[in-house]
């Protein structure tokens, strides 16, 4: 829902190839042209990608810069000597352990809480699939991919505040629900794949449908699980509609939302500004560098379904 | 027999012996269409969820409609207005105006993210050198937050533009593009576009992907170029995810928010407010109701938008 434009579609085409994506080289065209590098297009990609590694340049450029040192300069030449100590600032004024332990907490159970709920109702539906019970609840689920989020917002608000929900609580509450008819549909596709015969042996030596999901299904799921659950990582931790709109307590706000905290009107201090932009993106960043290539493949997945 | 059993102990510990015991082996819990008893299980792992979901989505839905022929403020006493705030809601040019702003700019959006979207897939998807490199860089938008993206353009376009544009005499943007009501759009839908093209980068890749390589070996020994090799073989190979892309793309894009936030706040004036924007303001600015209204009719139109662009899809025989 709020992780809106990156969100990959749910049409089935192209299942069969799977598992082919991100692989390398290997899978490509390589045969037509042998292995010639196209030096021309390596160089005009390298120059594009400029447009992405230029305004993270200026960030961190930004963020070890003296007040003096920004004056009306372009913010663009990396500064001598470097103020490292714009990030200690930055850290006590948003009050930095707070806001990321509660984006941390929102996050985690939001990431569990989407795993969890619709492997389930995914389960459930496809092996009902039969019952006029199940399927008309998919569609029901379903049907909520077409109410914009704006739509339910304003009485959400209200609703959740009679509620004592107007904390992060809530939120978790709010993204688990919101993404549920996404990660649903991705979990189904894949739950078909299983074939029944699977469990049948498991049923026969008694066990229970609980026991069947989560020692049988719930693992044959792992790659799904990885795509659901980056997906909802991302979402839950760059989110700022809600937790802004929801959360009551300031205290307890999450780091995107903290950083409206510097576009005060007489704020100029833009050192600080940008320091705290960076902790805030770094822990993502961070995360997506080093696995790069499994968030890659896990968002792939989600692409091909 | 099985039905009471189950029922009572959910939670899945504690399941263990006392199903195994009185459900016969032969009669395990169907799985197709074997039997006409479900196995009360299934109900407790799909119920839960709808309840949560009617509760939390679909009510505030209800609520909003009902209020929404309200004349609530918001807070303290309302009463019946009928369809009052409808009909003042086509004649407010400020309401129009966020119309008008957010479908020009989705429509933009689209049309730029895709090209773009597109050409980096492409790139990606052809003999470059350090790939894998490339690759990590183009995606990194992807795990960004929007908002603070948005603050990081904010200052470039803002302060670094109109510096570099005075050194090299450009005075035309000597000053800040956000404050100009008439060029505003242009730097959000840059930031969008920033933003977005990662997410339907993927997706094209995806297609990419999909297309055989013996197809192009063939068009190589017939001796087609590339340009006639991407408009001819390319393009209508992976024309179900470019209208995929389409339709999420524009459909994201209508409900833009956050980057506009981050960017002109829906300034200068209210030449960059989209109707996301207007919405939220009724919970502040004491109109309530009014903007209730206003969501219903948002709402009335994207699914007509979804409407039409099914029917498109179902008769141009876009397999999906």
């Amino acid at each position: 829902m709020t992780a809106s434009t990156a969100q990959p579609h749910s049409a089935s085409a192209a299942n069969d190839r799977r598992q082919a994506p991100m692989r390398g080289p290997l899978v490509r065209r390589s045969s037509r042209e042998g292995f010639k590098v196209n030096w021309w297009l390596t160089a005009l990609m390298l120059v594009a990608s400029l447009t992405i590694l230029l305004p993270l340049y200026f960030t961190v450029a930004m963020a070890l810069k003296s007040a003096d040192q920004i004056g009306t300069g372009t913010g663009l030449a990396w500064p001598l000597p470097m103020n490292w100590n714009n990030f200690a600032e930055a850290y006590v004024a948003t009050n930095f352990p707070k806001a990321f332990l509660s984006t941390a907490f929102v996050t985690v159970f939001s990431v569990l809480g989407a795993l969890a709920s619709s492997s389930l109702v995914a389960y459930a539906i496809v092996r009902n699939w039969h019952r006029k019970f199940f399927r008309g609840s998919f569609v029901y689920l379903l049907s909520a991919m077409f109410i914009p989020f704006p739509v339910i917002i304003l009485p959400l608000i209200k609703q959740t505040a009679l509620l004592g929900l107007d904390n992060p609580g809530g939120v978790i509450f709010l993204h688990v629900l919101g993404g549920i008819s996404f990660n649903t549909l991705l979990y189904i596709a894949f739950v078909r794949s299983i074939p029944v015969e699977l469990e049948e042996s498991a049923r026969m030596d008694g066990a229970t449908t609980w026991q069947v999901f989560r020692k049988i299904i719930f693992p044959l799921l792992a790659p799904m699980n990885a795509t659901v659950g980056i997906f909802a990582f991302l979402g839950s931790w760059n989110d700022f509609l809600l937790p802004q709109m929801m959360i009551a307590d300031p205290a307890l706000q999450t780091l995107p939302v903290v950083q409206m905290l510097f576009q005060g009107e007489f704020n100029t201090d833009y050192s600080l500004a940008f320091a705290s932009y960076l902790m805030a993106m770094a822990p993502t960043l961070v995360v997506y560098i080093l696995a790069q290539r499994w968030v890659l493949s896990g968002v792939m997945r989600g692409a091909v379904k | 027999m099985t039905t009471t059993s189950s029922v009572g102990q959910a939670t899945p510990p504690s399941t263990r012996h006392t199903a195994s015991a009185d459900s016969p082996p032969v009669g395990s819990p169907p799985l197709r269409q074997t039997r006409d008893k479900v196995d009360p299980t299934f109900y407790w792992m799909l119920i839960p969820v709808l309840a949560l979901f009617a509760f939390f989505i679909t009510l505030p839905a209800l609520v909003g409609v009902f209020f929404s022929l309200t004349n609530y403020a918001g807070y303290g006493d309302w009463k019946f207005i009928g369809l009052t705030n409808y009909v003042n809601i086509f004649k407010d040019p400020a309401v129009l105006q966020s119309y008008l702003f957010t479908f020009f700019f989705a429509l933009t959006t689209t049309v730029v993210v895709n090209v773009v979207s597109l050409a980096i897939a492409l790139g990606l998807n052809a003999k470059i050198k350090w790939r894998t490199g490339i690759r990590t860089v183009f995606f990194i938008p992807m795990v960004l937050s929007a908002l603070i993206v948005s603050f990081v353009f904010n200052y470039l376009f803002s302060n670094t533009l109109p510096v570099l544009a005075e050194r090299f005499g450009l005075t035309p943007l000597a000053s800040s593009i956000l404050a100009n009501e008439n060029l505003a759009w242009i730097a959000i839908v840059l930031v969008t576009v920033w933003q977005a093209a990662p997410g339907a980068t993927i997706i094209y890749l995806a297609g990419l992907q999909s297309v055989p390589s013996e197809v192009y070996e063939a068009a190589d020994l017939d001796g087609a170029g590339s340009w006639r090799q991407f408009t001819h073989l390319t393009l209508p190979l992976i024309l179900g995810y470019l209208v995929i892309n389409v339709i999420l793309g524009f459909k994201g894009f209508l409900g833009t928010y956050e980057i506009i936030v981050g960017l002109t706040g829906g300034g200068p004036g209210m030449a960059t407010q989209s109707v996301a924007m207007r919405i939220f303001s009724g919970f502040t600015g004491g109109d309530y109701s009014y903007q209730m209204a206003n969501a219903v009719i948002y709402f009335l139109i994207t699914l007509l938008i979804s409407v039409i662009q099914l029917r498109l899809i179902q008769r141009r025989g876009v397999s999906l």
